[in-house]
């Protein structure tokens, strides 16, 4: 396991066909929407929570590859594995306990050494562990326009309503989707937060595996509500060291994704062209089309 | 002189108001620790010390609102489920399960912030004084857009981009806005006293954030 020691940048794109990529439980679980611009939102929680669950399936709860804050879901097939410690017993001093505990969960916890997690009680602190990666709110290319779908269910909760419905029987429900839309979301990737002994010792194997889970974390998050998405790019840049050699925002930049000639909204990903301007990035930064 | 000059940009920003902390809220621009918290991402060392004098708010101030599944629990150390039982052997599995530790948060964030930040560092001790080398290295990495970790606009979610002030600050579109009080206000923690939150009294005047002349005017009250 080698800790990683490059900065890396991100843009991921991913879309999304007659679903909704993220309810917004202020507005009645309709598609997240910024007011003032009419884009789409997916909040960073949302894609970190597909992450955790790629992650538990394809992991099976490999040893290192738990994750700490999970969904019921996968919990049944879980193997935990044994844990082997003497270490904590022979610790006298509290510090050195925090720091023994910490350093087992990053160990053993994937997440916990990807995105960090805040460990603390009431009587001991063990304080924060700030994770490497770090993603921000997706953002649709182009303003969405939700649907709302009236849908039948050809039978009722109680009997009740079977009475007041004089036995016919059906409930009205509704859908809120997304007809097409293509979001973009950026990451950073600190390798300084991976090193050393306050770092979680997140590793290139672990890198790998996040790559992974950012191609195949919609194939295993398939649901009524979702309707179809897809992961459509994902664009990485590595710097050179752990400090980087470009600012952040000058690389993506040179992402661009702009819509193809033709008339009315997008429906499809081929509506959209993406590029890659490889001038505007200093030689010193390597860009991988991850896909 | 060891002053520096940082524009910082993105596009959401939550400083949140230590008294609404459950469903944050935002104060109306960036506090001195935020600001702290930046420069030490860039460049910091135990030798220095960063001191924010003043914020120039770049952008009109405006708000959103965002609305969050959150985990209500924290990991616990102790007892059966906690992290000291799972490294001894047995207990329960560790696992936090978010059906069961579900918040929904609202936040009241800003939106499409930019600000330049006028800083300068001081010394925490004897050893490794010299100016050029703080400064050259701060200014070098800033340049090259280089950094520790990535700086953020209080939550990690919200990502700063930065770069390097050249020459003099150009005028914030809010210079002609009559003078506002912005209330008694986080200016940074006390480490040295168990974390101590101190508070100040700023003002924004003419786009800018006096922090340096505040701190003269009213002090600091923890």
């Amino acid at each position: 396991m080698t800790v990683i020691n490059n900065r890396y940048e991100f843009v991921y794109l991913f879309d999304v066909e007659n679903g909704n990529p993220n309810g917004d439980p202020d507005a009645g679980n309709t598609p997240r929407i910024d007011p003032e611009t009419g884009f789409g939102l997916v909040t960073d929680v949302c894609l970190k929570r597909k992450i955790r669950n790629y992650v538990d399936v394809v992991k099976q709860g490999a040893e290192g590859y738990n994750i700490y804050v999970a969904e019921k879901g996968v919990l049944s097939q879980t193997r935990e594995p044994a844990y082997k410690t003497e270490e904590v017993q022979k610790l006298k001093k509290k510090d050195e306990q925090i720091a023994a505990a910490r350093n087992w969960m990053c160990a053993n916890f994937f997440d916990v050494r990807t995105f960090g997690a805040v460990m603390s009680t009431k009587e001991n602190n063990c304080g924060q562990v700030r994770g490497p990666v770090q993603l921000t709110f997706a953002k649709s290319i182009e303003p969405i326009v939700p649907a709302e779908v009236s849908i039948t269910r050809m039978a009722v909760e109680t009997s009740k309503e079977a009475e007041a419905q004089e036995g016919d029987n059906r409930t009205m429900g509704r859908k809120h989707i997304v007809p097409y839309g293509l979001y973009r979301a950026e990451g950073f990737v600190s390798a300084n937060l991976a090193q050393g002994d306050k770092g979680t010792g997140f590793s290139d194997a672990d890198l790998e595996l996040l790559w992974q889970a950012l191609g195949g974390m919609f194939d295993h998050d398939h649901s009524a509500a979702r309707g179809k998405m897809s992961p459509r790019g994902l664009i990485v840049f590595k710097h050179q060291d752990a400090l980087g050699n470009a600012p952040a925002h000058k690389l993506f930049e040179a992402v661009t994704v702009t819509r193809r000639e033709g008339d009315g909204p997008a429906r499809s990903f081929t509506d959209y062209a993406v590029a890659v301007d490889k001038g505007a990035i200093p030689d010193t930064v390597a860009v991988d089309v991850k896909f | 002189m060891s002053g520096v000059k940082l524009r910082v940009w993105g596009e959401y920003a939550c400083f949140t108001r230590p008294e609404m902390k459950v469903e944050r809220v935002s104060y109306d621009v960036m506090t001195p620790s935020a600001a702290r918290g930046i420069l030490e991402a860039v460049y910091w060392k135990p030798s220095i010390r960063w001191v924010v004098d003043r914020i120039h708010v770049m952008k009109p101030i405006r708000f959103d609102n965002v609305r969050r599944n959150e985990v209500s629990a924290k990991v616990p150390v102790k007892g059966a489920s906690g992290v000291n039982a799972a490294m001894k052997g047995g207990g329960e599995p560790l696992r936090l399960f978010i059906e069961d530790n579900r918040q929904q948060r609202a936040a009241l964030v800003l939106r499409d912030v930019e600000y330049v930040i006028e800083a300068h560092f001081e010394y925490t001790s004897a050893e490794d004084r010299n100016d050029g080398k703080h400064l050259d290295m701060f200014n070098r990495r800033a340049g090259k857009g280089q950094c520790f970790q990535r700086p953020y606009l209080g939550c990690r979610e919200f990502a700063a981009f930065f770069e390097p002030v050249e020459g003099d600050v150009p005028a914030s579109p809010l210079a002609d806005e009559p003078p506002r009080d912005l209330g008694w206000m986080l200016y940074d923690l006390d480490y040295r006293n168990d974390m101590a939150p101190l508070f100040f009294r700023p003002a924004l005047e003419g786009g800018v954030v006096e922090v340096a002349r505040a701190l003269e005017r009213e002090g600091v009250a923890s």
